[in-house]
């Protein structure tokens, strides 16, 4: 017997429920004291067409899924054909005994059990209603991991309960445990994994990237979104506007992208705190607006939740793909930062960082993250968003709001010039509003005062570049963060990755270092700017170093070669739309070493 | 809306401007200013947001808040800073091409928002900056650079559009009458929600067909028209397409009715988004987290 160490997969049609019981399931089993990571997968149509979700179960922390699996939970027959291979020998399928185009010996022959159940049945029969079908499968995969169905159920009341009526809730209960008790009579003693609660586990919070990244904005006191919905961005733009009521937020739905960063650039502009959230294609829209937040200074944010392109791509896919493009998108040169978070906890505490950022150097900063990191789910301690830290880290610079009248008489004893030239490059911003800081800036070359340099003179032209450029060394020496290590100390092989690829890689590393290969890590979440000397430094320090990549060209290896003129030994790449995962690595990491 | 005393010299910019001699833009600069003594609107309590052009560079050559911002993307920045400071009074000034060009869908939408935003285009019905190129308000057969055997383009139809999106306060002025583009600008301003007013304003070096005698020998005020009612759409639809001989301006239509969309944001109930305390309280960031148990 196994306990507590499973990877299952439902999968049906779009509009089957399939992400819901996914998540449901989830949530329930980490409401046992597991730990759980999830990832969906799903195509762009309303109905029809194939998705699935897969859960990992451990006792320890998961950082990414696996690609076997013991256990299938099929709403439809395709699942079935798309998803035998996955499943180790020794694992299970639960399917409807209705479905007529399953062989079941081709199953058998895998050394997988076919468990055919009648779960449409017992969802008309007992349910009333065959939509409950999901409620069936899900209870009857408990049963057969004999896992206590309290959790399940209390999830369904949590669901059902308060929005339609806890009479639904109940039919669905029912439904749960005549599936669960038939499961578990006719199947359970088939099969090797069980999930068994852990007592006393602190309680957890099931969450996905996108809702850390929202947690970071609220936490660090965003008070404006505007943004045009754009898959993988679009949940956390929803998340959001369901919490602007209790918040005390703007959420704006722009006509394009365009107007949402533009809207952000005036609500900062305004002295507030803003963030617009978009993929790869509303990104490329938003180029020349970010040049003018580049130009007029203006503090806003932008979340890159990249998807594999070119043009629509695959839009409901992840991919790596717009690093290097993002870092150079909009004309001309200005400063700007970029943050790649890694896991839930970073999407959370560098979504905050990044307003920091924004709003100390008086400069745009992007926030990237993929359909990976934006939709997996993990379960994670509560304590894991520490808000006090969030809020005593709150730093907005040298901002001065207009009604601060104190503040103001105090520091304009001279005027005021909001692109006075400093030694930092960081000038006072006091937004429009006050008798004494009435001014007018321009995205055309201006004078420290704002107004558009009409003179154009080449003394102006030079310091007001140079101040700007200034803030990226300052930056970069007193707040951005060199790349972390994970792993052995003394490696023969360093995998150095950015972003969403933390997870698999960190796991790959734990493998690698288990079969007797003495690897670690080093992961990018500060891109730019960055002290590069320091970065050459580390790796020098390394024997071979791999990038990981969810791209074709390996972005991050260019770019590490850009500023240190370092070359990466080998990239491993990939650009299928499909989250990187630890198998994939591993064996990967094998066929390239074979070639250094 | 503050009432103090602003004199005319107060809202002296130090900038000299660079428009060409006789530019109708004076003119609207001029209305600007005189509007904003009318209303006793002071420098601070003002914000222009504009676009790229030469009207564009107004916001340096009056003393008030200015943002001289994208070609064609004022409206979205006017919008935001709007709702992050909704006691400032926000005045966009752009031109033809920036609002009927390149910014349609922005100012196609913010019509229907009725957020409480003036607007001022500047129409020149040509690309002066550019030097000379066809605007998206150049008649039919306009000669230009690059319309060399005249456009076979229709011109847009602001005021109809306008119309059509469902704006609330729609008026045309003339750059060559600042006193009663002035009354216009008083006008939407004291409007509550969005004001379009599209100004005639001749280049005088790039456009010689719509000039300022062209545009005087046609123009006609609506309010002088004892029958014409404002709040009469249909009025206004039939008006909005008189072209040719006789040209009207004036205020083609109003509509006090309808909220604005600040009204309708409960975050903006009492007091301006910026001046509310960051972050919130833990309690609530920790009861949310709740939800994800």
């Amino acid at each position: 017997m196994v306990k507590n160490d499973v990877n299952f997969k439902l999968g049906g049609e779009a509009g089957q429920g399939v992400e819901s019981s996914g998540m449901g399931f989830a949530r329930a089993i980490a409401r046992a004291g597991l730990h759980i990571f999830g990832v969906q997968d799903y195509m762009s149509r309303i109905r029809g067409g194939h998705n699935w979700y897969q859960v990992r179960v451990s006792e320890r922390t998961l950082y990414a899924h696996e690609p076997k699996i013991q256990l299938l939970i099929a709403f439809d027959e395709r699942t079935i054909e798309d998803h035998l291979h996955e499943i180790v020998e020794g694992g299970a399928i639960i399917y409807d005994e209705s479905f007529k185009g399953v062989d079941e010996e081709a199953i058998k022959m895998r050394g997988v059990i076919p468990m055919p159940m009648p779960l449409i049945k017992i969802a008309e029969e007992v349910g009333g209603n065959k939509l409950m079908m999901n409620t069936a499968a899900v209870a009857a995969a408990c049963g057969i991991l004999e896992f206590d169905l309290s959790y399940p159920e209390s999830v369904i009341r949590d669901n059902f309960g308060r929005r339609k009526g806890s009479e639904i809730a109940e039919r669905n209960i029912r439904v749960a445990e005549a599936a669960f008790e038939e499961a578990r009579r006719r199947y359970a003693h088939l099969f090797d994994w069980k999930l068994e609660p852990i007592p006393n586990a602190p309680k957890r919070m099931v969450i996905n990237g996108n809702q850390a990244l929202g947690f970071g904005a609220l936490a660090a006191g965003c008070k404006f979104v505007a943004s045009y919905p754009m898959t993988p961005a679009s949940s956390l733009f929803e998340f959001m506007c369901a919490q602007s009521k209790r918040f005390g937020i703007i959420t704006r739905q722009s006509e394009d992208e365009m107007s949402g960063i533009l809207q952000c650039i005036g609500a900062a502009h305004a002295g507030v705190r803003a963030f617009a959230c978009t993929s790869g294609g509303g990104f490329s829209l938003m180029a020349e607006s970010l040049s003018l937040a580049g130009s007029t200074e203006t503090p806003v944010v932008v979340v890159l939740a990249q998807r594999p392109g070119p043009a629509t791509g695959l839009p409901t896919r992840t991919g790596q793909e717009d690093m290097l493009f993002a870092l150079h998108a909009g004309h001309g040169e200005f400063p700007r930062a970029a943050l790649a978070p890694g896991t839930i906890e970073q999407c959370f505490y560098e979504m905050a960082r990044a307003f920091n950022i924004a709003e100390k150097y008086q400069m745009p900063v992007i926030v990237f993250t993929d359909n990976f990191l934006a939709n997996s789910i993990r379960s994670i301690d509560l304590d894991a968003f520490d808000f006090r830290k969030v809020a005593s880290e709150i730093d907005r610079g040298k901002l001065i709001l207009p009604h601060e009248n104190e503040k103001i008489e105090q520091a304009l004893l001279d005027g005021y010039r909001r692109y006075e030239f400093v030694e930092d490059g960081i000038s006072l911003r006091i937004p429009p509003g006050h008798p004494k800081a009435v001014y007018s800036v321009a995205g055309e070359e201006h004078l420290p005062e704002g107004f558009i340099d009409w003179e154009e003179t080449i003394e102006n032209r030079n310091r007001m570049v140079q101040k700007r450029m200034r803030k990226l060394e300052i930056a970069a020496q007193n707040d951005m963060r060199l790349p972390e290590s994970y792993g052995h100390e003394d490696a023969e092989v360093t995998l150095v990755c950015w972003g969403s690829a933390y997870g698999p890689v960190r796991e790959a590393v734990d493998t690698l270092n288990h079969n007797g290969l003495r690897a670690n890590m080093l992961h990018f979440v500060d891109l730019h700017p960055l002290n590069w000397d320091q970065v050459a430094d580390v790796l020098n320090n390394c024997r071979s170093w791999v990038t990981v990549e969810s791209n074709f060209t390996g972005q991050l290896a260019r770019w590490i070669r850009m500023n240190t003129g370092l070359k990466a030994h080998a990239t491993i790449g990939k650009y299928d739309g499909r989250p990187l995962n630890p198998t994939y690595i591993v064996e990967h990491l094998q066929e390239v070493l074979a070639k250094v | 809306m503050a009432t103090a005393t602003v004199t005319m010299k107060e809202l002296q910019s130090p900038v000299e401007p660079t428009w060409c001699p006789g530019c109708g833009d004076y003119g609207i600069l001029n209305a600007v200013k005189r509007a904003m003594v009318q209303l006793g609107l002071r420098p601070h309590e003002v914000f222009f947001v504009s676009g790229i052009g030469c009207g564009s560079k107004l916001p340096d050559y009056i003393r008030a808040n200015g943002f001289n911002s994208l070609h064609g993307r004022p409206v979205p920045i006017a919008q935001g800073f709007r709702l992050a400071h909704h006691d400032m009074v926000v005045i966009v000034v752009d031109g033809d091409g920036d609002n009927y060009g390149i910014g349609g869908n922005h100012w196609l939408h913010i019509m229907r928002r009725n957020i409480n935003i003036t607007h001022i285009v500047q129409n020149n019905m040509v690309y002066g900056l550019t030097k000379g190129q066809y605007a998206p308000t150049s008649m039919k057969g306009y000669v230009s650079t690059t319309s060399p055997e005249g456009t076979i383009e229709w011109p847009v139809n602001p005021i109809a559009i306008a119309l059509a999106a469902g704006a609330t306060f729609i008026a045309r002025g003339f750059s060559g009458d600042p006193k009663h583009l002035a009354d216009l600008i008083v006008k939407g301003i004291q409007h509550k929600g969005y004001a379009l007013i599209d100004v005639f304003q001749p280049c005088v070096i790039f456009n010689r067909i719509n000039t300022y005698d062209w545009f005087r020998e046609r123009i006609y005020k609506l309010e002088e028209d004892p029958n014409y009612d404002p709040h009469d759409k249909a009025m206004a639809w039939e008006k909005a397409h008189e072209w040719g001989d006789r040209i009207p301006i004036g205020i083609f239509y109003i509509n006090e009715e309808l909220p604005t969309l600040e009204e309708q944001i409960p975050a903006l109930a009492e007091k301006p988004l910026y001046q509310q305390e960051i972050p919130p309280r833990v309690e609530d960031l920790e009861a949310l987290k709740m939800a994800f148990v």
